[in-house]
């Protein structure tokens, strides 16, 4: 029987010819990831352990995204915190304020992820890098602080379930739409412990943008990993950014899968997800209508430039409604960089949007856009929990990027074709 | 010993809601814990109680104070249908148990009497007499536990210095 995409790459960290599902594994790490929020805790064990040194100053990255800049005092304290290690250890990936940017848009724009390596992240939606063809997935403190140390981490190497794409995305359809059908149909836990590996002729359309976001979401579906093939768009996504030598991994003809589902792209519509769990999904016609009161276009899920370019191209000449908020969020100082060049964060000004510096502020209720009581926002984020954004009786609408700013023009939940 | 039951997927956001990550320290987050799905728990929950919950408990984010919250609140134990891959390897991490046992969950209401044995994985019911079993751990992950968790383990290996 032969072995997954996946299961590859676990077998080439942890130095073993096979592995099988189910089997327990210690896998050498490429990058070891944390946030403002993870780091400190892993730093607090780290110390409680009498650990004295970092296994590789190169393959830790340390981003302060979530809090900053800085909402309080007490997040102020944390990112000193990260602050004086990355310091102490000569950290080299170390981001802050004014370098930093949401840390799974910032990773893959920096170069540090690259096919067939293997890379955890004290943050569950570190398994956005498997767009690339990595095997990255997230893990709690004590595993970074593990990781920080010796380079090593603990795997049950997973099974499988097979995703393959067909056609080609239609107008206002994008990654989101794609990730959040799939999640509609297997559930939050339809891939609990297991690999999404997404294949078939519909992939070599789809944007690395794209790909980025389906595998960000990978987390909602429970799996472990979302992972993509390599093909000409990661390499040219990789031309300029990645030196150093890398490894695509294909999955054996023979390698088996728990279940395989078939998606056709192309008869895909625009997608939401209601409260409280990104599974509660309808298409943009089932849900049309809906008062909303707040737009986050961000996130590390759909934060980037085409994600912009999206919802760009729905607001520009148009207003955000009375009484209705818009707050947009370039993912990294680049994108930032890349909207303005563009012109795009003029287009979300003019229409009575604001554009914030990159942070994961209102995604998780933190700060920059958290909600009042039994408010309804549609977001471009990644999780719809009660209390999430805001007090218990607050709403979240998920969707992508075109939906979300067809709804800020209108203050309902809007198909952009219909405006 | 008391038993909180709730359903399916408790997330880790009504576990520890983001509001109060700023504060690491364990007792602030024991006094925060299911604050957004149970308001009571924090103030009655006592040593020893067994908290009981459905299928992908604490799924979300990959927030280590989840498992630490419920832990310093006090609680022995989490048994569930299921646990979200980053919950459970988080728990094996900082040595709290949980147990996986979906017959268990089934069989255990709010009011009974419930004793568990972790190195068999045994559940006893004892208001119903029922007996349950927990799939055991394998042996490396019982080692995590035993040693007190990952960082212990590691050390005791002589991996982490």
């Amino acid at each position: 029987m032969g072995m997954t995409m996946t299961q590859k790459i676990l077998a080439r960290s942890a130095g073993l010819d096979r592995v099988e599902a189910g089997q327990l594994i210690e896998g050498k790490l490429d990058l070891v990831l944390g946030n403002d929020i993870t780091t400190p805790v892993a730093i607090t064990e780290f110390k409680k352990a009498g650990l004295s040194a970092v296994f590789d100053r190169d393959k830790i990255a340390i981003v302060l995204d979530h809090s900053t800049p800085c909402k309080d005092i007490k997040s102020a304290q944390l990112c000193a915190a990260c602050r004086e290690f990355a310091k102490e250890h000569a950290v080299t990936h170390f981001y802050d304020v004014g370098r930093m940017g949401i840390e799974h848009a910032l990773l893959p724009e920096k170069g540090l992820a690259a096919p067939g390596e293997v890379i955890i992240g004290a943050d569950s939606h570190t398994c956005t890098y498997g767009a690339l063809g990595a095997f990255s997935t997230g893990v709690g403190s004590t595993d970074m602080a593990a990781g920080m140390a010796t380079g090593l981490a603990w795997f049950k190497v997973p099974s499988a379930v097979k995703v393959n794409l067909t056609g080609r995305l239609g107008q206002y359809v994008g990654g989101k739409d794609v990730i959040l059908h799939l999640i509609g149909m297997i559930g939050v836990d339809g891939a609990l412990y297991q690999s999404l590996e997404f294949v078939g002729d519909g992939v070599a359309s789809l944007e690395m943008d794209d790909r980025f976001t389906i595998c960000n979401m990978a987390i909602e579906a429970g799996a472990k990993n979302g992972v993509f093939p390599v093909d000409d768009r990661t390499v040219a996504y990789l031309k300029g950014r990645v030196s150093r030598e890398w490894q695509a991994f294909e999955a054996d003809p023979d390698a088996e899968y728990t279940r395989e589902i078939t998606i056709d792209l192309s008869a895909l519509r625009p997608t939401v997800a209601f409260p409280h769990l990104p599974s509660n999904t309808k298409t943009v016609d089932e849900a049309a209508g809906k008062p909303i009161q707040q737009v986050v276009i961000g996130s590390c899920t759909n934060g980037r430039l085409k994600d912009l370019r999206e919802a760009a191209a729905v607001l520009k000449g148009r207003k955000v409604a009375d009484g209705v908020r818009c707050i947009v969020i370039p993912a990294t100082q680049q994108i930032y960089l890349d909207a303005m060049a563009e012109g795009l964060v003029a287009d979300f000004i003019q229409a009575g949007a604001v554009v914030s510096t990159p942070t994961c502020g209102p995604c998780l209720g933190g700060h920059m856009g958290v909600l009042s009581d039994n408010e309804w926002a549609i977001s471009t984020t990644n999780r719809n929990f009660v209390g999430r954004m805001g007090p218990t009786s607050s709403m979240i609408i998920l969707a992508g990027p075109a939906v979300a700013a067809a709804s800020a023009v209108t203050g309902v939940v809007t198909d952009p074709a219909a405006l | 010993m008391k038993i909180y039951k709730y359903g399916d997927n408790v997330d880790t956001d009504v576990i520890i809601p983001a509001r109060y990550l700023n504060n690491p320290d364990e007792k602030s987050l024991a006094a925060h814990c299911m604050e957004d799905i149970d308001a009571g728990f924090a103030s009655t929950v006592e040593a020893g109680d067994i908290v009981v919950g459905g299928s992908n408990f604490g799924c979300g984010s990959s927030r280590e104070h989840a498992p630490l919250a419920i832990k310093a609140s006090g609680v022995k134990c989490v048994i569930a249908k299921s646990f979200a891959r980053i919950f459970y390897r988080n728990a094996i991490n900082i040595g709290f148990p949980i147990l996986e046992c979906p017959e268990a969950v089934d069989g255990i209401d709010p009011g009974n009497s419930v004793s568990v044995d972790f190195q068999s994985g045994a559940i006893v019911n004892e208001t119903t007499g029922q007996t349950f079993q927990a799939a055991p751990f394998p042996e490396f992950v019982n080692g995590i536990i035993e040693n007190g968790g990952l960082l212990n383990s590691l050390k005791a290996r002589g991996v982490a210095k």
